[in-house]
């Protein structure tokens, strides 16, 4: 009997706790409401989802935070899972948009997949800061990623092995230095693979001979970046096309997009957003290469 | 007497109907831990749609894209990271759990037994780190070697994040040995030693082995930090400090970039099953050693 008392009190003071954090939060999202209508004034709103590269996340998460401050009833979903799964989901309707690093594989055509390139990825060639070799040719680099070139003395290095470092085989990045390097040439596998841009750059820092490739925005100055063909790589060598490594950065829609999705891949398309960000996170605006 | 007749009502009632809530909880997990078996080896199964099993398990040329599917440089790799961790890791284990169990004072027990368990807490992208920072390039410098990515390197960080499961379950399988086995081996005039090496360690040693297992188990399932040691490239090690690559550290590296249904997808969740197999393996392993009793 007393022990009933002491639970039922227990239980009105849970309920009215509730009660209170209910009406608490029911008030925030009331008033916060109020003012983001007032301030839009638009008609969009719903949910957006996106998925995939997860070298395009930094790049969206500043976006995704602009875009729902300016159209308060849309809320905008963005996850990671590497390029595939953002195509992937994007096919099966999961998500409306999938982003990736990579052009539409043979088969996703024909799932009604429409890209939007929405920035340029540039890549660079990375070796170890004790290396003294500043350029290598194309066919220098071919030698090497083939593996008919193994030591730095063949290259006008020093007498010392080259070891590869780099990506896996289902990477974006490596197959976009496939088929702009390599044109079709398979890489050796004698080499060390690193799942990430950032792990690669570690491996090459501690190994010395070590040759690799990072997105530009990962060499920092742990490593040496090297020229390519003799361009030293800089966005205005992309941006007049002298420096050819580069992919695109891909939003990929199930049609083609419509209302809120349609606003938000304008909005990240938007000489706003790109001029403000997009140089700032190392990769380069879309509308600089139209011109 | 209302109130209590009420209150035996209600114990009553939990009585009858609490064990359909323990019920329902076994049968979720059965039904979970069944469709993840049947999940994976169905979808792993289905490589053999477009591989060959001859190709698949015996070749090593891994190459999805020119549909090149050889995984044996991955079990190759798996089998002797393994058994390489347990080389260096099981006599230092066993030894640390003598000595814990049979020579440590009281007080020096109370401070490694809790240090112990804190370091199954370190997640193991960080042992991978450590690796990466201080094991690769003292690798190199030692050995003269290119990269010191390889076998040698992960089994070296494999030993020590293994070390706790073989301690902890060693020392109890020491301490669980009677007394009276030490009592009557010490009173019939063997040393001190002699007692430990004769009659301790032969009469725990179906405990140990159990550890040594589950430690296998544990190595050979580990991802992350091999992923960041071994090196990660399909081929078949020609020593023990060149890169390679095992079971776990491949499917890590691909499986996020593959497309769910593809032959390539589907090989490495072959390669999860063949994991799931060996690790069943070890279990039954660890179930018969645990009815067998040496003494």
């Amino acid at each position: 009997m007393f022990i009933n008392m002491k639970k039922r009190k227990n239980l009105m003071a849970l309920t009215s706790v509730l009660m209170l954090s209910a009406a608490i939060f029911a008030g925030c999202g009331g008033s916060a409401d109020k003012q983001s209508a007032a301030s839009s004034g638009d008609t969009l709103e719903g949910k957006i989802s996106a998925s995939g590269s997860t070298a395009l996340l930094p790049l969206l998460k500043p976006a995704q935070e602009e875009f729902q401050k300016a159209h308060g009833k849309v809320t905008v979903n963005i996850a990671g899972g590497g390029s595939f799964t953002g195509m992937n989901q994007v096919a099966e309707g999961s998500v409306q948009i999938g982003n990736s690093d990579v052009d539409l594989p043979a088969e996703y055509q024909g799932k009604d997949l429409v890209d939007h390139k929405v920035v340029i990825e540039p890549f660079v060639f990375i070796v170890n800061k004790d290396n003294k070799l500043d350029n290598l040719t194309r066919e220098q680099i071919i030698g090497i990623l083939t593996g008919k070139i193994k030591n730095w003395k063949d290259v006008g290095g020093a007498d010392q092995q080259i070891t590869l470092v780099h990506r896996a085989k289902s990477s974006g990045s490596r197959a976009t230095i496939s088929d702009i390097v390599l044109k079709g040439q398979e890489f050796t596998d004698d080499a060390v693979i690193q799942d990430s841009n950032g792990a690669v750059r570690t491996a090459i820092a501690g190994t010395p001979g070590a040759i690799g490739y990072v997105d530009a925005p990962y060499a920092d100055d742990t490593v040496k970046t090297i020229s390519f063909d003799g361009i030293k790589y800089s966005p205005e060598a992309i941006i007049n096309g002298q420096y050819p490594i580069y992919g695109y950065g891909h939003m990929y829609t199930k049609g083609e997009a419509t209302g809120a999705v349609k606003a938000f891949i304008d909005y990240v398309l938007s000489d706003e957003f790109q001029n403000a960000q997009v140089s700032k996170l190392g990769f380069i605006p879309m509308s600089k290469m139209k011109k | 007497m209302v109130m209590n007749d009420l209150a035996h009502q209600r114990r009553l009632f939990y009585d009858r109907y609490i064990r359909w809530l323990f019920i329902a909880a076994a049968f979720l997990m059965s039904l979970l831990i069944a469709s993840i078996i049947f999940f994976v080896g169905r979808q792993g199964l289905l490589t053999f749609a477009d591989v060959n099993p001859i190709e698949f398990f015996f070749t090593a040329r891994w190459a999805p894209s020119a549909h090149a599917f050889g995984a044996l440089s991955f079990i190759s790799g798996s089998f002797f990271v393994t058994l390489l961790s347990i080389a260096f890791g099981a006599p230092l284990g066993i030894l640390g759990a003598i000595f814990m169990a049979k020579v440590a004072p009281q007080w020096v027990r109370n401070i490694l037994q809790p240090a112990l368990q804190l370091y199954v807490a370190i997640p193991s992208v960080v042992y991978g780190c450590i690796g990466l920072v201080l094991l690769i390039p003292f690798l190199q410098s030692s050995f003269g070697v290119r990269t010191g990515f390889g076998i040698l390197s992960a089994s070296l960080i494999l030993a020590i994040m293994i070390l706790p499961t073989i301690l902890s379950l060693s020392d109890d399988a020491l301490r669980n040995v009677p007394p009276a086995l030490e009592e009557a081996s010490l009173a019939l005039g063997a040393t001190w030693w002699q007692t430990i090496w004769h009659v301790v360690v032969p009469a725990a040693l179906p405990g140990i082995l159990t550890s040594i297992v589950l430690a296998m188990a544990r190595a050979i399932g580990e991802t992350m930090a091999v992923q960041m040691l071994i090196g990660n490239t399909p081929l078949i090690a020609n020593s023990l400090l060149t890169p390679t690559a095992s079971l776990t550290s491949n499917i890590v590296v691909e499986m996020g970039n593959t497309m769910f249904g593809s032959t390539w997808s589907n090989a490495l969740f072959l390669m999860a099953f063949v994991l799931m197999l060996l690790s069943l393996g070890m279990i039954l392993m660890i179930r018969r050693l645990g009815q067998r009793r040496a003494v």
